[in-house]
């Protein structure tokens, strides 16, 4: 308000008031630029997302108009012992997931950033599996598990005269196959974000601990972790989320038989993806939506709790 | 004052159009993209066209993946095609969710119809309607390669006609390197191929069950004959070792790379494998049981009349669906798209069975049945797994076999509530 009244001169009460004051114009221009993305994600974004918690409650099978059914979705979800594998699939591919790509990259990222000869290139080779396509990049991998004759990995094995792999067709090994591959995917992105947060840490800190004697590991410890913790912070949440998430990996590691052998490789996301698009029964759909929704907001603020700025 | 003049002129305006649409109608056809279909319909379309001057048809193609959810979606919309084409297998989700409406007997007389077309077609038939009519029909068959069949001292002119004969010959085709490792397979495994259908129509029937009740919605496979069935299937691998799911990552492609001496597909691949060069390949019918009993699984997909589709659209996709369900259209489809007529007229012909490519499927149709799915993908899936718990984990057949009729049970019995 006190704003708005700057521009009126004091004393002259008797002069008409201006609607149009600087700063209302400001605002206008301000609400004018925003309104477009505001507009897009209000009604590509949150109004469907809104629009999913209902369906989630109905029978929708994308036929015939949807009818209320109260939580019978979601009971019928709880007791869906596909529901359960797939659950322990997702947090697997998180619990494993998410610490080693972590603890790879740093260490990737801490090595790079010493190395002076071919730098570029190194980075460069990291980062490139990033860039690539998920599903070509699958494919690959999966020509890799497969068994001999065809398959790399085996192939070299039984050179070897060591027994082959079942990789992507055993219940044991399949995930944590896939898993591999995924890691791998995004470890560039992960790498270039430590290497950033490296950077940024001044010098002098490091000056002053070696000219007051502190070793390699203690400095690792003291400095470059604590210092390093809001890159961390984000990468871990960020990680997370890209884990829960997972889908494109696994689809298209096992298109023959989808997050098979016997769903051993489901995550909620395929699952919801087949229950949507290959039996159409989208209220049932909506409802595992839902619980991911769930899931993933429960994890992140749980995370960010966990990692916070202790003052 | 001014609303009444602005109407009137915007009426005066459009007249003279709604005019010309009554003497030139145009109807929408819709299908999935594959380029010999696109090719073949777009042949059609030109030749209808001329004879039927007036009606116009626009062809509009989707992806595959995409299709099934363009088509329901447009149908909510009120947008959707006057002619359309779908798999029969969604023809009670799309009679249940009025995408498309009854043949009338009038244009479509129902005992022309049985008289004129191969069995199958009565999985589009829904009470005492029909609900559409293919142009073309798939069957399957056992293809061979005959290169192996010489490496391995067999004919590869007398291919397996018993299920005897194929695990025999399999057998002699099968070669394991110096680890021990499937080099050679005798015979693909492939449940997520077309190995479901064969298992479930074919072996099932041969072993002396039946896989479902007549009106498709009773699980009924779980007995000694599709413990039977099951067994003979698993014990290819396990026994036999004639094979190995996962072999080559897909049945197909193990054929296709020339390392597996025999696979069960359907015309559908003949395209793929007409590409083969680096050896002869043959097919024949699949195998007789032991009491020359044989059977098949044939599958389509059938053209239908949109529900939106009324008055002189009506008129005109009915003289459309008419034509490309013709003699002539099918021959047509034969020529370019390589799939077996749906009318016995123009499937039997001798010319046709005097192919020794189309013959085996030809002669499969006569006895052919088709699943009334409910839900393709999960029952296709619920099989995959069925034999995957035998495979990878041991279980008995008996059990294995029970826990995929249970579950199958429950999907049919979801989607019929």
């Amino acid at each position: 308000m006190a704003l708005t009244e700057q521009g009126a001169p004091a004393g002259r009460p008797d002069r008409p008031h201006v609607f149009w004051t600087m700063r209302r114009r400001q605002l206008l221009w301000v609400w004018g630029f925003l309104a477009v993305p505001v507009l897009f994600y209000g009604v590509i974004r949150f109004y469907p997302t809104g629009h999913a918690f209902w369906l989630s409650l109905t029978d929708w099978d994308l036929m015939s108009d949807p009818s209320f059914i109260g939580l019978d979705n979601y009971t019928r979800l709880f007791a869906d012992p596909q529901f359960g594998r797939v659950f322990r699939n997702t947090f697997a591919y998180l619990i494993m997931g998410t610490p080693i790509s972590l603890i790879l990259s740093f260490i990737i990222a801490y090595a790079l950033d010493r190395v002076r000869f071919g730098h570029t290139f190194l980075r460069a080779l990291y980062f490139l599996p990033f860039i690539t396509t998920a599903s070509a990049m699958a494919w690959v991998w999966r020509w890799f598990y497969q068994p001999a004759p065809i398959g790399v990995i085996n192939d070299f094995l039984s050179g070897f005269g060591i027994p082959q792999m079942a990789f992507l067709n055993s219940t044991t090994w399949a995930l944590p196959s896939i898993m591999v591959t995924a890691i791998w995917a995004g470890l560039g992105f992960q790498i270039i974000i430590f290497m950033a947060g490296l950077r940024a840490i001044p010098t002098t800190y490091y000056e002053a601990a070696r000219i007051d004697g502190l070793g390699e590991w203690a400095i690792l410890r003291r400095i470059t972790l604590p210092l390093l913790k809001p890159t961390t912070v984000f990468l871990v949440v960020f990680s997370s989320i890209g884990f829960l998430r997972i889908f494109d990996q696994v689809y298209n590691m096992t298109t023959n038989d989808p997050g098979g052998p016997l769903g051993s490789t489901k995550p909620l996301v395929l699952m919801i993806y087949q229950t949507a698009f290959s039996s159409y029964q989208m209220g049932y759909a909506a409802a595992q939506t839902v619980v991911l929704f769930t899931i993933l907001l429960v994890v992140s603020l749980l995370q960010l709790w966990i990692l916070r700025e202790r003052t | 004052m001014h609303k009444g003049i602005l109407l009137a002129g915007l009426m005066a305006g459009i007249s003279p159009f709604t005019v010309t649409a009554a003497q030139a109608v145009e109807i929408e056809y819709w299908q999935y993209v594959f380029e010999t279909r696109v090719n073949a319909m777009d042949q059609l379309i030109a030749n209808f066209e001329a004879q039927n001057p007036g009606i116009t048809v626009k062809h509009v193609t989707f992806p595959y993946a995409d299709y099934q959810t363009r088509v329901v979606a447009a149908n909510m919309a009120r947008q959707g095609p006057d002619v359309l084409q779908l798999f029969y297998g969604w023809a009670d989700q799309f009679i249940g969710g009025r995408v498309i409406q009854p043949l009338s007997p009038e244009a479509f007389p129902h005992a022309q119809i049985e008289e004129d077309f191969f069995p199958i077609v009565s999985a589009m038939k829904r009470g005492d309607d029909y609900y559409g009519l293919p142009t073309a029909v798939r069957s399957l068959a056992l293809f061979y390669n005959k290169n192996l069949m010489e490496a391995a001292g067999l004919d590869p002119n007398t291919p397996p006609t018993t299920l005897d004969e194929l695990v025999e010959q399999a057998k002699a085709i099968t070669q394991v390197d110096a680890a021990g490792n499937m080099a050679v397979a005798g015979m693909t495994l492939d449940m997520g191929g077309q190995d479901h259908q064969w298992w479930r129509e074919v072996l099932v029937r041969q072993f002396g069950g039946a896989p479902y009740s007549e009106d498709g919605r009773t699980v009924t496979y779980n007995d000694a004959a599709g413990a039977a069935a099951l067994k003979f299937f698993t014990d290819l691998q396990l026994v036999e070792k004639v094979g190995q799911r996962g072999f080559m990552d897909e049945g197909q492609a193990a054929f296709r790379g020339g390392k597996a001496g025999f696979t069960v597909d359907g015309t559908f691949r003949l395209g793929s494998f007409r590409t083969i060069e680096d050896f002869e390949w043959g097919v024949t019918e699949l195998p007789a049981n032991a009491d020359g009993l044989r059977s098949n699984y044939a599958s389509y997909f059938a053209n239908a009349i949109g529900a939106g589709a009324q008055g002189e659209e009506l008129e005109a996709a009915e003289k459309f669906l008419a034509y490309i369900s013709s003699e002539e259209a099918m021959k047509i489809w034969l020529d370019v798209v390589g799939e077996l007529p749906a009318r016995r007229a123009a499937a039997m012909t001798e010319e046709n069975l005097a192919n020794p490519v189309y013959a085996p499927f030809l002669k499969g149709l006569e006895y052919a049945r088709t699943t009334l799915f409910v839900d393709e993908a999960a029952q296709r899936q619920n099989t995959i797994d069925m034999a995957n718990r035998i495979l990878i984990e041991g279980q008995t057949v008996e059990e294995a076999l029970a826990a995929a009729a249970a579950a199958e049970q429950a999907i049919i019995d979801r989607a019929k509530k």
